[in-house]
């Protein structure tokens, strides 16, 4: 345990953060950043109002972040590495909604999705790795903490980030969207129009003291958008004027 | 004339997509027409072009200048296949026809010179027997050739053996059509490829690497070949055969692109890139066909894997050949030292695509096809644009005919969670009594406690109904369906209908 705290201190010091949230047990003793396929960008951006909630605002190429709560947030996710060129893919989600991925943002020519991989799930997403930026993940059942790990360090040392959409053992972000607030839609009158969400990060590193952000998910005319300094009358039920049946 | 640059006729078709869109009668001919790739203009015909529209323009400030513009989607397939039969003309009288893409065929010009006495003998030949409009050049090289085609709106071009690095000096560094390239020359001074051919060999492979000594190659008016250029050892070739024999483009196309992969490894392992794939398929009855495809530079899996779709579909849609097709051979006809290549100075995107690509072939290959599905955008307006999943390595093509799949007029924003199948579920008013929905589109009180697999919940919020449009539905099962949003008191918002007075969930908004 004594190297592992080490490593991170020296992550801290400078090595950046390629090197940060490594599991003591699927440390490797050499250089990391020689195997990963992109030692030169270690991360990949996301969309504004998702920043507050990473370390660093970015996303880790291999690292894992779970997302629990929400669809929509994990697409969110997505959304900003997707825009910025990368290649996402979605497993074992048989009900994504294909058009609010790319409502949130995530372009379809570069998004993959595996609906139904069945139980060899953890060897297309193994394969995946080797190509694709972003995998997002829903295994079928309980994943063991050895398979969990041993998914976690190929992508690491791919430079893939894993999202799974669910429990995950080990994970370097935990991402929870809760407390879901519609606005636009009253007794009968109206539509949905846009969401407040509540998301809570906590992790591993200097992500372990947690944070949390108020975001909207969707929202008003489409993506996503900080929402701390949008409170008050918007948070209540409005009708939508005119829409009225 | 220089060793290093082969006397190279090569036949331009301008506006190929367009005249292919004619000839698949998807616009008629003197039209103003577009072909888009991803919005913008990818080639329009010579009317559209008088009004005003170009290469690279949106879609709607293409529409904005010409109002009758026909606009269509790039369908590089058909392309492909309605340049097949151009393609045997060209052989009918000229041998080593190559195919850089559909639209653009280089070949030798010595032979065919020789024959027909002298290469305006064969400018005129080509121009007479080839069926579709067309310009020739000839030049020292294929890409010298390319320009002089491109270059004047005269049937035919020749630069005189020789001529072609001073055919090439005036014209602007854009027309190497490498755009990471072109931006640091520009960025350099270097504006004209003349300025850029001036520069030493040596220094040029320092500064931009392989791919940057290639394009100095080109405007220099030699061959995209560098010396180096070999030809390959047998066991480069890989094949596959089929049993039964296939006479169906996609089941051959999926074979191909496996192929296309081993085939783009196995050179990789050995540190070489493809400048000219013979593409060579053997059918039932002993039949052996062969095409050439070429390219300036190394052929990506993808693009490999393009050009093997592209002419099976083609010899298997204008009957090429007699019978089903056993087996399907690439070989590698001319090969390059690939290794440099991997270190690229701009990143390249590309490569990324390719190991994208790759890699989701490797999960078709463990799930099958039809496992790995992208979405595509269909129709385009707006709000109301429709996503379909289409199999991974399918053409980008939505079918504006099937069924729009749901959930087709639910406004944004969608759900992110759609049921593959609807949950059943209870809808109650504040008395427990069921809540129906009227003929007149009425509910017969207001929704207030939902129950789905047991849970109760209560409803803080909702909508409609919204009738269901009834066009969607096989006439012999049309029933009366309308939808609601509802939203319960944990704040999860559902799309749910109700049909026959029975309640289901068909989507949660999470």
């Amino acid at each position: 345990m004594s190297v592992a705290g080490a490593v991170e201190r020296v992550e801290f010091a400078e090595l950046g953060p390629s090197l940060r949230g490594l599991p003591a047990a699927a440390q490797p003793s050499g250089p990391l950043a020689d195997r990963t396929r992109h030692p030169d960008r270690p991360t990949l951006s996301v969309l504004p109002a998702l920043a507050p909630l990473l370390p660093g605002g970015m996303l880790r190429r291999g690292s894992t972040v779970m997302v629990t709560g929400s669809t929509a947030l994990a697409l969110a996710l997505l959304a900003g590495p997707s825009q910025a060129g990368a290649w996402c893919a979605v497993v074992g989600v048989p009900t994504l909604g294909a058009r609010a991925a790319v409502e949130l943002g995530i372009r379809p020519e570069r998004l993959a999705l595996v609906p139904a991989p069945g139980a060899s799930w953890s060897a297309a997403v193994a394969a995946l790795f080797d190509g694709v930026d972003v995998v997002a993940v829903r295994p079928p059942g309980r994943v063991s903490g050895g398979e969990a790990r041993r998914l976690m360090a190929r992508a690491r040392e791919r430079g893939t980030t894993l999202v799974p959409l669910g429990p995950w053992e080990g994970a370097d972000l935990r991402l929870a969207g809760s407390d879901p607030q519609w606005t636009g839609i009253a007794d009968g009158v109206g539509r949905l129009h846009a969401r407040r969400l509540q998301v809570r990060a906590e992790g591993r590193g200097s992500a372990a003291r947690g944070r949390q952000t108020t975001i909207w998910l969707p929202a008003e005319g489409g993506g996503v958008a900080p929402a701390d300094e949008l409170t008050g009358p918007n948070l209540v039920a409005v009708p939508d004027s005119g829409v009225a049946s | 004339m220089t060793k290093e640059a082969v006397r190279t006729i090569v036949v331009w078709c301008a506006d190929w997509p367009v005249t292919a869109a004619v000839l698949a009668g998807d616009a008629a001919e003197g039209a103003p027409v577009a072909v888009l790739s991803a919005g913008v203009v990818l080639a329009c015909s010579a009317a559209a072009r008088t009004d005003g529209v170009r290469r690279g323009l949106r879609r709607r400030e293409a529409q904005s200048r010409c109002p009758d513009l026909v606009v269509l989607a790039h369908d590089p397939d058909a392309e492909a296949r309605f340049f097949e039969p151009v393609v045997r003309t060209i052989e009918a009288s000229c041998v080593g026809v190559e195919v850089v893409r559909p639209g653009l065929i280089a070949m030798a010009a010595r032979g065919p010179a020789r024959y027909y006495g002298g290469e305006t003998a064969v400018l005129d030949h080509l121009a007479r027997t080839i069926p579709v409009p067309c310009r020739i050049g000839i030049a020292d090289g294929v890409f010298a050739a390319t320009i002089a085609a491109q270059s004047s709106a005269e049937p035919g071009t020749r630069v005189p053996p020789g001529g072609s690095a001073e055919f090439l000096a005036p014209r602007p560094v854009d027309t190497l059509d490498r755009p990471e390239l072109t931006v640091l020359l520009h960025r350099l001074g270097l504006t004209t490829l003349g300025s850029f051919a001036a520069l030493s060999p040596r220094d040029v492979l320092d500064r931009f690497g392989p791919e940057g000594a290639l394009a100095h190659r080109l405007a220099r008016g030699l061959d995209a070949r560098p010396l180096a250029a070999r030809k390959p050892p047998p066991e480069l070739t890989v094949s596959t055969v089929f049993d039964p024999p296939v006479d169906r483009v996609d089941t051959a196309a999926f074979a191909a692109r496996a192929l296309a992969a081993r085939f783009h490894d196995l050179l990789t392992a050995h540190g070489l890139g493809c400048l000219r794939l013979a593409i060579v398929a053997c059918t039932e009855d002993g039949q052996e066909l062969t095409r050439c495809w070429r390219h300036d530079g190394a052929l990506s899996a993808a693009a490999v894997a393009d050009r093997v779709r592209w002419q099976l579909d083609s010899w298997l849609s204008t009957a090429g050949p007699t019978a089903g097709i056993t087996q399907l051979r690439l070989a590698p006809d001319q090969v390059i030292d690939h290794a440099g290549q991997q270190l690229g100075l701009w990143g390249g995107t590309g490569d990324a695509d390719d190991r994208a690509d790759r890699a989701l072939v490797r999960v078709q290959s463990l799930l099958g096809p039809d496992a790995v599905l992208t979405p595509v955008a269909a129709g385009g307006r707006g709000a109301d644009d429709q996503v379909q999943l289409i199999p991974w390595g399918e053409p980008r093509q939505p079918d504006r005919d099937a069924d729009q799949p749901w959930p087709g007029r639910i406004p944004a924003p969608s759900p992110a969670t759609v049921l593959t199948a609807a949950a059943p579920a209870e809808m109650r008013d504040r008395d427990g009594v069921p809540v129906t929905v009227t003929g007149r589109e009425a509910v017969s009180a207001p929704p207030a406690r939902l129950t789905v697999r047991g849970g109760v919940s209560e409803v803080v919020a909702w909508a409609g109904p919204w009738p269901v449009d009834e066009r969607w539905w096989d006439p012999a099962t049309a029933r009366r369906r309308a939808r609601f949003q509802v939203v319960t008191a944990d704040g999860v918002a559902r799309l749910m209908s109700v049909a026959e007075g029975r309640w289901w969930v068909e989507a949660v908004y999470d």
